[in-house]
């Protein structure tokens, strides 16, 4: 039986990976203006290379944290560094964001090429410059015959795919994530979550994912956040120790089948607590 | 398909016509054969042409009127919740306002009949651009929203980008309807007018028809009426399978 890594959410940020903090969260909360509080204090640091997954039951608020990170929303209380300084440097080189929606997100009117070059548009990028990272991006996620369809004509993975390819394009350093596989069906998850992890290491990609499932978060991430609800807050960090590349047969190792066990329970205690309360 | 079957009723509805007319003698003030119409469309086409010609210009003036003022005050409501909630229920006053109730007032008010005519076919047309542009520019995906935030786009950039591109769907529906009202506008300004001579429209033919008893000529006036309502909305229609063809679902073909 693996030991998870389990502490308090104030000693959360011992340890918490080798390299250099990316995103600094220091005693941030979130109340909307409707008295709602989404989050209570979150003190947690996001290390250069990791990928660290949010998991927790519905309204703990972990979209609400990934929106902070992606300043779509500001705290209430409390602060949050991008490599350690403010969000207005954030866009400059080595320090850009790419945001993954639940929802592909993608114009409809515009050609698969033209929604994955969006960034570089919005930047004023001129199109000899865009062009290779475009083909690049795209060829990434595997869609290299589809640049000039409609996305009306893609299943829900390419349309998920594109998303991506997008998010690429623009080299970001900070990948976000908000549950961008939940709507797909399990076999088209699963090739994605392959893709996506081997990206995040070819390309040392810090990334900050949030989803609902286990399996998911075991298969990706080196480090998972369990979040609890009302208020949201960080409940339990369990470390994923296995070495990287992960392929699709580490799915059918013991100690995947170990390590979702112990996160399983680490939820259901998270649960029977918040049940207590 | 689309053309042959509607076009098939047409002819058997014309022959049912025709058949009844010559069977149950309907005298020809009453109600005349296509056979009658059509030789008058032959006889009086110099002047009919000319009178379709003068309706047809009132109704594309009024038109094209209504697309730029509609669609300025639709980027104009746009702009801030506060001003559409205090303009709109007055596009809504001049949408209700029946046009022949107002028609003789903007008459009397403006001096060139030609542009009296206009202005009372621009009112009824304006609405539908109005509503559905206003529409169109507030629907957009959220999440493009988010997204082009999290690009730092600037004002022109979201709205060449994402308004204008996710409002065009619904402009297109406002053209629809817009096209139309323009030409019935026109017809009802140019009954309320009574403008004769020279510049006289589609409306005083009928008008005059009507007085001397010629009701084929009535018909076939109707008959270019109801063909140039049908020829702009076919344009109308072109028009938005051009721009949206390629990608909205209203205009793409569903595959089997």
């Amino acid at each position: 039986m693996l030991a998870p890594n389990t502490t308090l959410s104030a000693e959360v940020d011992e340890g918490a990976g080798a390299g250099a903090p990316v995103v600094e969260i220091l005693s941030a909360d979130k109340i909307f203006p409707n008295g709602t509080r989404a989050l209570a204090a979150i003190d947690l640091t996001v290390a250069s290379g990791e990928f660290l997954t949010l998991i927790g039951p519905s309204g703990c608020g972990k979209s609400t944290l990934l929106k902070l990170i992606a300043n779509l929303i500001e705290p209430t209380e409390g602060r949050i560094l991008w490599w350690s300084g403010g969000f207005d440097k954030v866009g400059t080189p080595g320090r850009s964001i790419a945001f993954v929606f639940q929802d592909p997100t993608l114009m409809p009117w515009a050609r698969v090429e033209a929604n994955v070059r969006l960034p570089l548009d919005l930047a004023r990028m001129p199109g000899a410059q865009s062009r290779p990272r475009i083909a690049d991006a795209l060829s990434r996620v595997g869609l290299e015959g589809f640049a000039r369809n409609y996305p009306r004509q893609l299943s829900g993975g390419m349309k998920m795919r594109v998303s991506i390819a997008r998010s690429l394009v623009t080299e970001p350093n900070l990948l976000l994530m908000d549950e961008p596989f939940g709507a797909l069906d399990e076999f088209t998850r699963n090739r994605l979550d392959a893709d996506l992890v081997r990206l995040w290491w070819e390309r040392k990609l810090t990334t900050v994912f949030v989803t609902h499932s286990i399996y998911e978060a075991v298969f990706l991430s080196t480090r998972v956040i369990v979040m609890g609800a009302r208020p949201g807050r960080i409940c339990k960090v369990m470390a994923i120790d296995e070495p990287h590349p992960r392929h699709e047969n580490f799915r059918n190792s013991p100690r995947f089948a170990e390590h979702c066990r112990a996160l399983s329970a680490l939820l259901t205690e998270v649960s029977v607590q918040q049940m207590r309360s | 398909m689309s053309v042959a079957a509607p076009l098939a009723v047409g002819v058997v509805l014309v022959v049912i016509w025709e058949i009844a007319c010559r069977a149950f003698h309907v005298p020809i003030f009453l109600f005349p054969k296509p056979s009658d119409i059509a030789v008058k469309l032959a006889s009086d086409w110099p002047t009919l042409l000319a009178a379709l010609g003068m309706t047809l210009r009132v109704a594309l003036q009024a038109f094209l009127a209504a697309i730029v003022i509609g669609t300025l005050i639709a980027f104009v409501f746009v702009q801030s919740r506060a001003i559409e909630m205090s303009f709109f229920p007055y596009a809504v006053l001049l949408q209700v306002t029946p046009i022949v109730a107002i028609a003789p007032l903007i008459i009397i008010l403006v001096k060139n009949t030609q542009v009296a005519l206009t202005v009372c076919a621009t009112v009824v047309a304006l609405f539908p651009i109005i509503s559905n542009t206003t529409l169109g520019l507030r629907s957009v995906d959220p999440g493009l929203v988010n997204l082009f935030r999290m690009s730092r786009a600037g004002r022109m950039q979201t709205l060449w980008r994402l308004r204008i591109p996710s409002a065009l769907p619904y402009f297109f529906g406002g053209l629809r309807i817009s096209s139309g009202l323009a030409l019935i506008g026109a017809v009802v300004a140019e009954f309320v007018a009574g403008t004769g001579g020279r510049r006289a429209g589609l409306a005083y033919e009928i008008l005059q028809s009507g007085f001397q008893l010629d009701i084929p000529r009535m018909f076939a006036a109707l008959l270019l009426i109801a063909l140039a309502g049908v020829g702009l909305f076919t344009i109308m229609v072109g028009l938005s399978k051009l721009a949206l063809g390629a990608w909205h679902e209203s205009e793409v073909a569903t595959e089997a």
